[in-house]
């Protein structure tokens, strides 16, 4: 494991207009590690997302990424500093097919190979539908698209935002092998989804936020451990 | 984008010689019935249809909607006539010439602009159209307002190859073809892969870890010298260049001939300003407001919809 985390936030501040949202929020992921962040709707989950990618100004603290410090850099920057995003709602681009929004944005990564054999390998159905175009998939292929354009772009970190909201069950259950497929390999996650039980398989850490600050970190084992802690932070 | 479009999309050779062609048969008649009137006509519909062809692929694969296509075809022009008053009239530099300073104009502008989006983009490149057209007007060491003569046609290499009206058709299907074809391979690669994505969602590219500004620079910048060319064939054309090159109407039209076409594909540019400029000549015989049958014909298009007349041509193929 190596010595400095792929991604650390510390102490970050942001909000929108006068209206703070995060406060002094610190985590951090290593190499091959899968994190979650979870927390309740309207936590904060999102604006840290949107905060980390510089979609929104952190009013303090500091973003590092693979230890260079990325607070306040454009957007493209901080993504090809290791990131490869899956965002919520998929977002896949409509009016490209299948393997064109795999290669449109695909960069030739340093470290971890991807190519477009090796996505297909791992989502065969966008072999099968290689020519049609993005609205014709169902949520499903959508979701696999999108989780494999950023795989395309071969980052150091994979981020999911709600990556099997509104998906069938054994959709879902695709996607969480297909996650789990790639932490064998060693690519470190970070993952925000309300799933716990999927989460308690997956991840080796958690973080919980409430209110815009940390409330809980550790490990899966101490989550367990404490029912209580789920019942507190994420039961609705 | 249809699926015939994307078809067509991906055999840009294919849609370069079938224009080609059918504009080298118009000629070949025109050239047998020896109507120099028609070879005049096929010239600059070909000259235009450049002009548009650029104008599509900003619009259809950038999504780039510029209001001042009319400056670069204006740019082009005056290159040329300016380089012919300082004894450089061969095609080999004027051509160049024409692209370089086009390109150049669209990329300086278009480095403004570009920090603007949708329709504050169309209002800013007619804005620096327009600032083109007074610049153009105020330079009296070439003609002002008025415009000015070109001294003659551009030759090659000495020879007027282009002193007939079917050698400058032939010239303008040349560079049309290559357009076509050089655009078209452009939008089948990554290139044009990214300026599609970003059209639909550049945040999304944006978190994907790469920057849609360049690509979009890149495609102005060429388009622009396509433009220039293009007001380079029309000047050797007309022999006469004036600033209404770069009118707002010029600009307007260019936008109309791509809607007509449908931007879906470079090929609608051709559809259009083939339907335009044989609107303009059949019409503009009768009466001064043959842009009243024009308008009706726009919106006639966009009822029958989309606005794509190659769909109507095409048989009503759906897709």
């Amino acid at each position: 494991m190596r010595s400095e985390p792929l991604l650390e936030l510390d102490g970050i501040d942001a909000g929108y207009g006068g209206a703070q949202v995060l406060f002094g929020l610190s985590f951090a992921v290593r190499a091959g590690e899968v994190v979650t962040l979870m927390g309740r709707n309207g936590m904060g989950k999102t604006t840290a997302l949107r905060t980390l990618f510089g979609l929104l100004p952190a009013t303090a603290g500091r973003i590092l990424i693979n230890g260079r410090d990325m607070t306040g850099a454009p957007p493209h920057r901080i993504a090809a500093a290791g990131l490869g995003y899956v965002p919520e709602g998929r977002q896949i681009f409509p009016r490209l097919t299948v393997m064109e929004n795999l290669v449109a944005t695909a960069r030739p990564g340093t470290g971890r190979g991807w190519t477009l054999e090796r996505v297909l390998a791992l989502f065969p159905r966008l072999g099968e539908r290689a020519h049609n175009m993005g609205p014709q998939l169902s949520g499903g292929e959508q979701q696999m698209l999108a989780i494999g354009r950023a795989l395309m772009t071969n980052p150091d970190l994979l981020v999911l935002d709600e990556a099997t909201e509104g998906l069938a069950p054994v959709v879902r259950a695709d996607i969480w092998r297909a996650l789990a497929a790639l932490r064998a390999e060693g690519l470190a996650i970070l993952v925000v989804d309300k799933n716990l039980d999927a989460l308690l398989r997956l991840a080796d850490r958690h973080v919980v936020m409430e209110a815009g600050r940390l409330a809980w970190s550790g490990t899966t084992a101490e989550l367990k451990a404490d029912p209580t802690l789920a019942t507190r932070f994420l039961e609705v | 984008m249809s699926a015939m479009a994307a078809r067509l999309n991906s055999k840009p050779g294919l849609a370069a010689l079938a224009v080609a062609l059918a504009f080298l048969v118009a000629l070949g008649l025109a050239y047998g019935l020896g109507s120099t009137y028609w070879m005049a006509t096929l010239a600059r519909m070909a000259a235009l249809a450049l002009s548009a062809v650029s104008l599509s692929f900003l619009v259809g694969q950038a999504g780039l909607v510029s209001f001042g296509h009319g400056a670069p075809v204006g740019i082009g022009a005056y290159a040329l006539l300016v380089a012919g008053e300082y004894g450089m009239s061969d095609l080999l530099v004027v051509l160049p010439l024409a692209f370089l300073a086009a390109a150049a104009f669209s990329a300086l502008t278009g480095a403004i602009a570009l920090r603007t989006r949708g329709v504050y983009f169309i209002m800013i490149t007619l804005a620096f159209a327009q600032m083109a057209y007074y610049v153009a007007a105020s330079l009296s060491a070439f003609g002002g307002d008025d415009g000015m003569a070109l001294a003659a046609r551009s030759t090659l290499l000495g020879a007027r190859v282009l002193r007939r009206d079917h050698g400058l058709a032939l010239l303008a299907i040349l560079l049309l073809g290559l357009a076509l074809f050089l655009l078209g391979r452009l939008a089948a690669s990554k290139f044009g892969l990214v300026l599609r994505a970003a059209k639909d969602n550049e945040q999304k590219v944006t978190a994907l870890g790469l920057s849609p500004y360049g690509h979009r620079l890149a495609a102005l910048a060429l388009a622009g010298g396509a433009a220039g060319l293009s007001g380079a064939l029309l000047a050797n054309q007309a022999e006469f260049v004036a600033p209404a090159y770069m009118n707002w109407h010029v600009s307007g039209l260019a936008i109309v001939m791509v809607a007509l076409g449908g931007a879906g594909h470079l090929v609608g540019g051709v559809i259009g300003a083939v339907v335009v400029t044989l609107l303009d000549e059949a019409l503009g015989h009768y009466t001064q407001y043959w842009k009243l049958g024009l308008g009706l014909v726009v919106v006639g298009a966009a009822l029958l919809r989309a606005g794509d007349l190659r769909r109507l041509l095409a048989g009503g193929a759906r897709g």
